[in-house]
C-alpha cells in the first residue's frame, strides 16, 4: 500500500513543486482513475493491467483539460481562491461519480491476478505485492523522465524560478500542463493497480487524498524521492499501528505522523523550502 | 500633515459604541421584521428555513473571525459544530443538566479545544495550516465514532421530554421557540463581531493578516492573537451546534462532524466576502 500511496502523493508532489497550488481533488481523480479501469473492464472486458494505457492517457487528457479552464486562471490568485476552486473541483467531481455511477460499491470480479503468495507463513496478496511493483517502476520511471530528459529538466527549471524558465524560452504554461498530465497519469497507474483488489466507489478518493496530503508533507513538497520515502512510511506506520493498537484508529497514526512533520520540520525530510 | 493628526485625534476620541443613525434605524426595523416574522403565521418551511439562514449565518461568521481577521483558512471548522452539539446531549443525557447550561458548557469546552489545537497548528501558513484543520477535524470524527461514552457511531438520542420544554428545551410543538432562540444567537453574534470589529483586538488582528511581519514589530503577539481569534470564532460556533442538536434531537459523528459543514460554512463566507461582516 505504502508504494500506492507513495505514486499518489507524487503527483500531487509535482503538481505543488511546480505551481504551488495544492489539489484537493486529487483523491477523486483518482476515483476516476480507478472508476476508468472499472469501466474498461465491464465494458470491454479489459484487464487492469492492460488497460493502463488507455486509463493514463485519459487521466493526462482531464489534467490538462483542468489546468486549461480552471487552474490557469487561478494561477496568480491568493490562496483561499485556489483553495475553494480545487476543493470546489473535488465536491463536484464526486458528486457527478455519485450522479452517474451511482454510489454503489462495485470490484472487479476474477482479475488476472489474483490469489496469494505465502513466504514464511505470512500470507501476501498477489494482486498487492504486483502493485507495489508496478507503482515502483512507474517511480522510477517518473524520476527518470524528471532528472534525465530535457523535458524534464525544463520542469524542474519552471518550478524552481518560473520567470528566469520564461526567459530561457520555457514556455512556462505548457509545462505546467504537462505537470498537470504526468501528475494525474501517476495517479491513473495507482487507480488502475488499486482497482484490482479495492472497491470501486465515488468517495473512494478521499481517504487516499488525506494520506497523499500525509507523503507530500512527510516528503516536503516538490520532491519526489521524498514522496516515495514518505510513501512507505505511512504504508508502514498505518499497517503497524493497527497491528499494534487499534485498527479503528488507523487514520488517526496518520495523522499524527503528519502533525508532528509538520510542527517539528515543516519542510519535511527532504524538502527544499 | 495638520489634517493627518486631526483625523487621528478624531479617531482616537471616536467611542467605541459608535452608531450612525440611520444604519442605526434600518437595523433595528429589520430586527423587529425578524422578531414579528412568527406573528404572520408563516408556513413550518419559512420557519425553518429562517432558522437555517440564522444558523448558517452565524456559522460562516465564525469562519470569517478566522479568515477574515487572523487570514488563516480553516477547513475542519465542523470540529466545534460538534463539540457544541455533543457537549449539550452529552450532559443532558448523562447528568441531566439543562440544555441552556449545556450550550455554556460547549462554549467552553470548544475554546478550550480550540486552544489546544491552535498553540500548535496556528504556527502553520497557507496551505498546510488548511490541510491539517482538514485532517484534525476528520480525526475528531473518527475518534466520536469509535468513543463508547458517547455512543459509538450511533450518536446520542435525546430524550424527549414533554413535561418542561424550557428547562429541556424542546418544543415540540412548534418551531416558533427555536426560531426565537436561534435569532438570539443571530443577532448576539454578529453584536459581537461589529464590536470585535472596532476594538483594539479587531484591529490587531487585521494587521495581522495583512502583514504579520509589520504587525510583530510594533510589538503585536502574533501567535498569542491569531489563537485568540481561533478561540473566538470556536465558541461561536459551538452554540450552533448545541441548538442544531436540540432541534433535530440525535447527534451523531457522520453528521456533527461532517467534513460538508466545514466547507459549506467556507463557501457561505467566502461568497459574502471574506473579513466583511
Amino acid at each position: 500500500m505504502g508504494l500506492i500511496y507513495a505514486l499518489i502523493a507524487a503527483g500531487l508532489s509535482l503538481i505543488f513543486g511546480l505551481m504551488e497550488i495544492v489539489n484537493f481533488a486529487h483523491g477523486d481523480h483518482l476515483m476516476i482513475s480507478m472508476f476508468s479501469a472499472f469501466w474498461l473492464w465491464a465494458l470491454f472486458g479489459l484487464d487492469p493491467i492492460f488497460s493502463i494505457p488507455i486509463t493514463i492517457i485519459v487521466m493526462a487528457a482531464i489534467g490538462v483539460l483542468t489546468h486549461y479552464f480552471i487552474i490557469r486562471k487561478i494561477l496568480n490568485s491568493t490562496m483561499l481562491v485556489q483553495i475553494c476552486a480545487t476543493f470546489g473541483l473535488a465536491v463536484a467531481i464526486r458528486a457527478l461519480a455519485q450522479l452517474f455511477f451511482t454510489p454503489d460499491f462495485r470490484t472487479i470480479k476474477n482479475p488476472l491476478i489474483q490469489g496469494k503468495f505465502e513466504i514464511l507463513g505470512i500470507f501476501i496478496g498477489k494482486p498487492q505485492l504486483y502493485a507495489s511493483l508496478v507503482c515502483l517502476v512507474a517511480f522510477v520511471l517518473l524520476y527518470l523522465f524528471v532528472t534525465k530528459t530535457e523535458t524534464g529538466t525544463a520542469l524542474q527549471a519552471t518550478s524552481q524560478d518560473r520567470q528566469a524558465a520564461e526567459i530561457l524560452g520555457i514556455p512556462s504554461n505548457k509545462m505546467f500542463a504537462l505537470g498537470w498530465a504526468i501528475g494525474l497519469s501517476c495517479v491513473a497507474v495507482a487507480g488502475s493497480m488499486l482497482s484490482n483488489f479495492y472497491y470501486v466507489f465515488p468517495d473512494v478518493g478521499v481517504n487516499f487524498s488525506l494520506f497523499a496530503f500525509v507523503a507530500v508533507a512527510l516528503g516536503g513538497f516538490g520532491s519526489i524521492t521524498g514522496s516515495l520515502i514518505a510513501g512507505i512510511i505511512i504504508g508502514v506506520v498505518e499497517s503497524v499501528g493497527g497491528l499494534v493498537i487499534d485498527p479503528s484508529f488507523k487514520l488517526l497514526y496518520v495523522f499524527a505522523v503528519y502533525l508532528f512533520v509538520v510542527i517539528v520540520r515543516p519542510q519535511g525530510i527532504f524538502g527544499r523550502y | 500633515m495638520n489634517n493627518i493628526s486631526a483625523k487621528l485625534l478624531q479617531a482616537k476620541n471616536e467611542p467605541l459604541w459608535y452608531f450612525n443613525k440611520n444604519s442605526l434605524i434600518i437595523i433595528g426595523i429589520i430586527v423587529l421584521g425578524l422578531f414579528l416574522f412568527p406573528f404572520t403565521s408563516p408556513s413550518k418551511f419559512a420557519i425553518h428555513l429562517m432558522m437555517m439562514i440564522f444558523m448558517h449565518a452565524v456559522m460562516a461568521q465564525s469562519w470569517n473571525v478566522l479568515a477574515g481577521f487572523s487570514g488563516q483558512i480553516s477547513l475542519g471548522h465542523a470540529i466545534f459544530f460538534g463539540i457544541g452539539a455533543y457537549a449539550c446531549a452529552y450532559f443532558y443525557v448523562k447528568f441531566h443538566i439543562t440544555p441552556w447550561i449545556g450550550i455554556l458548557i460547549g462554549i467552553g469546552i470548544s475554546g478550550f479545544v480550540a486552544m489546544l489545537i491552535g498553540i500548535p497548528i496556528l504556527r502553520l501558513k497557507g496551505h498546510y495550516f488548511a490541510i491539517a484543520t482538514l485532517l484534525i477535524g476528520i480525526s475528531f470524527q473518527v475518534i466520536f465514532q469509535r468513543w463508547p461514552e458517547v455512543g459509538s457511531s450511533s450518536g446520542l438520542w435525546i430524550p424527549i421530554n414533554r413535561e418542561s420544554p424550557w428547562s429541556s428545551m424542546q418544543f415540540h410543538k412548534s418551531k416558533v421557540a427555536y426560531y426565537y432562540i436561534s435569532l438570539l444567537f443571530f443577532i448576539v453574534t454578529f453584536f459581537l463581531v461589529w464590536l470585535l470589529n472596532r476594538s483594539k483586538l479587531g484591529y490587531r488582528l487585521r494587521a495581522i493578516r495583512d502583514q504579520s511581519e509589520a504587525a510583530s514589530s510594533l510589538g503585536i503577539h502574533v501567535s498569542k492573537y491569531k489563537i485568540i481569534a481561533f478561540i473566538i470564532s470556536a465558541m461561536i460556533m459551538a452554540p450552533i451546534g448545541s441548538i442544531y442538536a436540540q432541534y433535530v434531537l440525535i447527534v451523531d459523528p457522520n453528521n456533527a462532524f461532517n467534513v460538508d459543514i466545514s466547507i459549506l460554512v467556507l463557501l457561505i463566507a467566502v461568497m459574502g466576502g471574506v473579513g466583511n461582516i
